[in-house]
């Protein structure tokens, strides 16, 4: 319920609070209306929870939480999460 | 130690289980209560239990959403496809929990208009790609997921979106963990505070458990040694006389949580007199309701949501899980009538539910056991 995955930033926009992320080469576009004016960047990693990214980390947090994702057996399921976002029209 | 060999750094996790056993050396025990199901997952599927002296206790908190949502609020939400002809959207957690009339699973074997999404976000998109039908977003989660429902309902709003509802469900984690502390038979020594709950309204507010309550809390992350560390720094602060809110996962959560997300609650919610949690009774101020002027996207004004109460069954004894007053194989139905394929309470559905983390470590010991007698057999 509460997965959080990681996600690099490849670009922002085209709308302010758009951002299309990639995660073990699966790329989708998410919501980061509650990082907007944290000056987010193309490259950052961030931690997407139901479609929205919560919060920036570290390249090392980012690492260490897919790791984390694949010890709890979860890893598969946030896959399945990230790639079932497929409505990129709306975000 | 069984489970230490596979994990990263076996060393840093053999110190920190050394250094807890050191700090707990004593006659009296520990009663450590992890508030959150995600924290209950992770100590069973990596056994941190066992890694634990026998007075360090961990007891499983309210911090599940799905375990904690009564039945009544999924039947009425159910309802509303049922007789109102609405499209139920709901995250696959919810798919599995029993209602009075079975699960949204059952619901759509029977004809039903269920579906599964992955965000608000989705049911939103399904509403505007199906403009005649009514979309239902049955709304669950504490304050790690109600920012998202509350930006689709912005969403809604922008878009003029108007055959679009949220039933919400959502919770609050610190009524929850108050209603716990307030409980005559509950006696804790010291909260492991919940990490992405966190990473919204931040370490700050868990400072009434210190002040009022004389309990220390570490907010603290999910890998094994973020456990072990903030365990052993409850045990610390014990041992010191210190009571006292510590941030273990501060390279994830800032004190101040995250202003945003805090805002867009506000914005859209406004918290309820009462709300029922499954296990755990009425609650004051423990849940969020959507505000009068977002009154278009509300299904429960829409629709005049009613409130049916519904008890759990007779024989589950989920409510004693919830409190700790049980552990989950004390439950008389637990790996019986109660599994995770067929689940009777909430506790057994969702992975972060106290009674299906511990099935589930019980199999895999199972099968470990039963692979380590026919190899010996051998």
């Amino acid at each position: 319920m509460c997965l959080a995955i990681p996600g690099q930033i490849v670009s922002l926009g085209p709308e302010p609070h758009l951002a299309v992320v990639e995660v073990s080469k699966v790329r989708r576009q998410i919501n980061v209306d509650l990082l907007r004016g944290e000056g987010l960047a193309t490259g950052d990693w961030v931690l997407i929870h139901v479609g929205f990214a919560m919060t920036r980390i570290s390249d090392a947090e980012a690492v260490e939480q897919l790791r984390l994702l694949a010890m709890l057996g979860e890893d598969e399921q946030a896959m399945r999460e990230l790639e079932g976002y497929r409505f990129d029209e709306i975000r | 130690m069984k489970y230490v060999d596979e994990f990263r750094d076996p060393r840093l996790i053999q110190r920190a289980a050394d250094e807890i056993r050191t700090l707990a050396a004593s006659d009296r025990q520990f009663r450590i209560m992890e508030v959150c199901g995600g924290h209950t997952h992770a100590i069973y599927r990596f056994g941190l239990d066992t890694l634990l002296p026998s007075n360090v206790e961990l007891i499983h908190g309210p911090g599940c959403p799905v375990c904690v949502l009564p039945m009544g609020r999924l039947d009425a939400g159910l309802s509303l496809a049922a007789d109102h002809g609405a499209i139920f959207t709901a995250f696959g957690d919810v798919m599995r929990v029993p209602g009075r009339g079975g699960t949204p699973l059952q619901h759509k074997a029977r004809g039903t208009d269920v579906r599964m999404v992955y965000s608000p976000l989705d049911a939103l998109e399904i509403a505007r790609q199906e403009p005649k039908r009514h979309v239902v977003f049955f709304a669950i989660g504490f304050e790690t997921t109600a920012p998202s429902t509350a930006l689709t309902i912005r969403r809604a709003q922008d878009l003029d979106v108007r055959n679009f509802s949220v039933l919400s469900n959502h919770v609050t984690i610190l009524p929850a963990i108050k209603a716990v502390l307030d409980s005559p038979d509950m006696r804790l020594d010291g909260f492991i505070g919940p990490g992405h709950v966190s990473t919204v309204i931040g370490s700050r507010p868990y400072e009434f458990i210190a002040r009022y309550y004389r309990k220390p809390v570490v907010v603290t992350g999910f890998e094994p040694l973020d456990l072990l560390q903030g365990i052993a720094m409850l045990l610390r602060q014990m041992r010191e006389g210190r009571v006292t809110v510590e941030n273990q996962y501060a390279r994830v959560v800032a004190d101040d949580g995250n202003a945003a997300a805090l805002r867009a609650l506000d914005e859209v919610f406004e918290l309820r007199t009462f709300f029922e949690w499954r296990g755990l009774g009425f609650i004051s101020q423990s849940a969020l309701k959507i505000r009068e002027r977002y009154a278009t996207w509300d299904a429960e004004r829409r629709f005049n949501v009613p409130a049916i109460e519904v008890t759990d069954p007779v024989a589950a004894q989920c409510g004693e899980v919830l409190k700790g007053a049980l552990k989950p194989h004390q439950c008389k139905l637990f790996g019986r009538e109660c599994t995770p394929e067929r689940p009777v309470g909430a506790l057994m559905v969702s992975s972060e539910g106290a009674c299906a983390a511990y099935f589930g470590r019980a199999a895999r010991q199972g099968a470990a056991a039963s692979l380590a007698a026919a190899g010996a057999s051998r």
